[in-house]
């Protein structure tokens, strides 16, 4: 029940807008609103420059937001009262970056790449438990202690990525943004990853924010998904509910095009292919911003922008089909269904 | 179909702290005009430095050229000077890379590096390769190209990088592309697209296409034939349907196990235990040995030879020889039954 469930993080309205010259603003994450629930796994995916980085960023305050609230156990990231609780927000939340090659650095040993929150946060005192707690990390990830006195470059993809889980995991978390985290990876290491990413969060009941476009990895991995376009939210719902029943046009044109490991299936298999170009998030469409895109569209997508809205239980999403107000129009369409292009 | 390209017992290694990694061993294929032959399998595998060999980028040293051919048009490209290469790169087969953050030049607006090859390739002007540039960035899907153009590779998404890497490699209508990852940092429409727009240009202009993807959904989605890399080695080569419905190699088992299935509800997924061989100190039979449920005593001493299946399919795995026990395909490396959502 969702009522019962506890909310770890609650992101209301966030902004985060890039100042790209004295005219010209790019909105990168444009009024965003969404809860995290403690244990679960959040998925996020959406277009190339939809700004679900921009967001996992801001969340962790690695930017600064624009606008908007975020809020972590119920007390506000952005707006820390104290030195500590600030050094407190730092250690709970922890990033995993999409590159394993470029996140670690290639002068310092495993050991020490690993403790460097521990080193930061002086958590551990005694050189003894240090090492201790070290090696007990990359026994976790599944790497031995032998590997700690290494460089970065004597690893491969897979293992560098375990590193840099074993290093979000030093400092205890509560919280981990995940970007892309097997993005970089092959199939049979991204499977390795992804089942020490969910045995990590049953043992330690962690909380996830999953970003990725490979969607059948984030529907393996979720308890929930939410899709942005172009800066907003277009549709959250459970994992299982937004595969099978998607509601926002945008949403079923991405899970209509989810490659399919088949070649019999691909040879057959319409698509919703998506006509036209992807919007400027500097220079975003009127009303709603997947109005140019969207095979749905009505007169009015083009003035009003849809609401946020919860649907059915738990499953939200904002276009114009889906409101009491306007779908009237998309009624007296009803037969006209999406046209599916063969592929 | 024509031949393109041939790679012939290709070897390539690396020297590095006082060990000799054999990135690629004896790697043989052919591509043919206006096919896509994907190449899979392990990371580490061998599939960037092989695509990498074809144009000559790999950086020597630390990399050393061992032995083998790559026959284009007749010529040999290892034998090729650096200067006779650089008219071959970008013109004739060029290239997509996997990480387009150090490929493209940061210091560059992404414009000047579209117009680098045109100009020097299509003798184009600087207003033209200006203009043309503009058409490329709209092709490849980038909003707004007047004003991106002018933008640095920082000021892009990850999946804009890419697609500005994409316009940069067509721009002068090669017959070769190779693209490695060529959709990795791109989410599925933009993909679907990108795939769809390579399509076309193949279609077009008869492009033979070199993918390297570990996305075995694009694989099945455009591949004609498919080589799985494994070990500095391709395991198995063969049809794209032969691959997927009639795998004979436990490496290519073992991938095809690992992807979720999204028809399933799967707490663990299936994982090839173990780790990749080392390609300093390489097994000197079958590179898969050491995680192989199938081995049997021969495959650690003895190199299994490629076998043929059929006419167009492959392996290199003892299995198929007539004194092997028959081995069936696991279940989890059935392809089927995925359902589809939407
Ligand atoms: N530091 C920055 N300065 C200016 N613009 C930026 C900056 N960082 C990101 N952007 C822009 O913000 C938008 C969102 O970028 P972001 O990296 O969050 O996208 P994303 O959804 O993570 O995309 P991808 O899937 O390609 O990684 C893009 O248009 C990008 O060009
Ligand atoms: N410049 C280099 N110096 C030293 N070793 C290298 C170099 N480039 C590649 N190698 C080694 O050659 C082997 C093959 O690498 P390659 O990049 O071809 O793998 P890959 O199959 O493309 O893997 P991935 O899927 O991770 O991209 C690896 O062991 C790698 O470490
Ligand atoms: S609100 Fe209108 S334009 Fe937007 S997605 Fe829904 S139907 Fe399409
Ligand atoms: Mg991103
Ligand atoms: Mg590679």
């Amino acid at each position: 029940m969702s009522n019962e469930r506890e909310k770890l993080l609650e992101i209301k309205d966030l902004k985060k807008h890039f100042k790209l010259d004295r005219k010209n603003v790019l909105k990168a994450v444009d009024g965003i609103t969404f809860d995290i629930y403690k244990g679960e796994t959040f998925g996020l995916v959406g277009e190339s420059g939809c700004g679900k980085s921009t967001a996992g960023r801001a969340i962790m305050r690695l930017y600064s937001a624009t606008e908007g609230k975020i809020e972590f156990g119920g007390e506000d990231v952005h707006q820390a009262k104290s030195k500590k609780m600030l050094k407190e927000f730092n250690r709970s939340m922890q990033m995993i970056f999409q590159d394993p090659y470029a996140s670690l650095n290639p002068r310092m040993t495993i050991k020490d790449i690993i403790a460097e929150g521990i080193d930061i946060h002086a958590l551990i005192q005694s050189p003894k438990e240090r090492t201790a707690r070290i090696n007990q990390l990359l026994e976790i990830v599944g790497l031995n202690k032998d590997h700690g006195n290494r460089y970065p470059h004597e690893f491969s993809g897979g293992q560098r990525q375990r590193i840099g889980i074993a290093r979000a995991l030093a400092v205890s978390p509560e919280f981990i943004v995940a970007d892309e985290p097997i993005s970089a990876l092959d199939v049979s290491i991204q499977a390795q990853v992804v089942n020490l990413l969910k045995r990590l969060q049953r043992e330690h009941g962690l909380t996830y924010l999953f970003i990725a476009h490979d969607l059948s990895m984030v529907k393996h991995i979720s308890d929930r998904v939410g899709v942005m376009y172009l800066g907003k939210m277009a549709e959250i719902a459970k994992s299982d509910e937004l595969y099978h029943e998607p509601l926002h046009p945008y949403t079923q044109a991405l899970i209509s095009a989810i490659p399919i490991a088949n070649p019999r299936i691909e040879r057959s298999r319409e698509r919703i292919i998506l006509e036209g170009d992807v919007p400027s998030p500097v220079n975003p469409p009127s009303g709603c911003s997947f109005r140019t895109r969207c095979p749905l569209a009505m007169d009015v997508c083009a003035k009003v922008e849809p609401t946020w809205q919860e649907y059915k239980e738990e499953h939200w999403v904002a276009c114009h089909v889906y409101d009491e107000n306007y779908n009237a129009e998309h009624k007296a369409r009803e037969n006209q269904k999406v046209e599916r292009i063969h592929v | 179909m024509s031949e393109i390209l041939e790679v012939k017992d290709l070897s390539v290694s690396f020297d590095t702290y006082g060990s000799e990694v054999k990135a690629v061993r004896n790697v043989s294929f052919q591509l043919m005009k206006g096919e896509t032959l994907a190449i899979v399998g392990e990371s580490g595998s061998g599939k960037s430095v092989t695509a990498q060999s074809i144009i000559r980028l790999v950086p020597t040293p630390p990399g050393k050229f061992i032995g083998g051919e790559i026959r284009f048009n007749g010529e040999d490209l290892l034998q090729k000077s650096e200067k006779q290469m650089e008219s071959i790169r970008g013109k004739e087969i060029s290239m997509i890379f996997q990480d387009p953050m150090t490929s493209l030049n940061p210091t560059m607006t992404i414009g000047k590096q579209i117009a680098e090859g045109l100009m020097k390739h299509q003798n184009m002007s600087k207003k033209e390769a200006h203009l043309r540039g503009i058409q490329l960035l709209k092709l490849v899907g980038i909003p707004t190209p007047e004003v991106r153009i002018k933008q640095y590779p920082h000021q892009y998404s990850g999946g804009m990088r890419q697609r500005a890497m994409i316009a940069i490699a067509l721009s002068c209508n090669p017959k070769i592309l190779i693209a490695d990852e060529p959709t990795t940092a791109l989410d599925v429409t933009i993909q679907a697209q990108i795939l769809e727009l390579m399509r076309q240009i193949q279609e077009e202009m008869g492009t033979a296409i070199i993918l390297i993807t570990h996305d075995l959904g694009v694989v099945a989605n455009t591949a004609t034939r498919v080589a799985v890399m494994y070990g500095g080695k391709i395991v198995e080569t063969g049809m794209v349907d032969e691959i997927f419905f009639e795998p004979k190699h436990p490496y290519t088992w073992g991938l095809l196990g690992s992807m979720p299935k999204l028809d399933k509800e799967q707490e663990e997924l299936q994982v090839i235990p173990g780790s990749p061989p080392d390609l300093a100190d390489p097994p000197t039979g079958c590179p898969f040995v050491t995680r192989c449920p199938y081995a049997m005593n021969v495959c650690g001493e003895h190199m299994p030879s490629d076998t043929s299946v059929s006419s167009t399919h492959e392996a290199a795995c003892w299995l198929l020889d007539e004194r092997a026990p028959k081995v069936d395909i696991p279940e989890s490396a059935i392809v089927g039954g995925n359902d589809i959502y939407v």
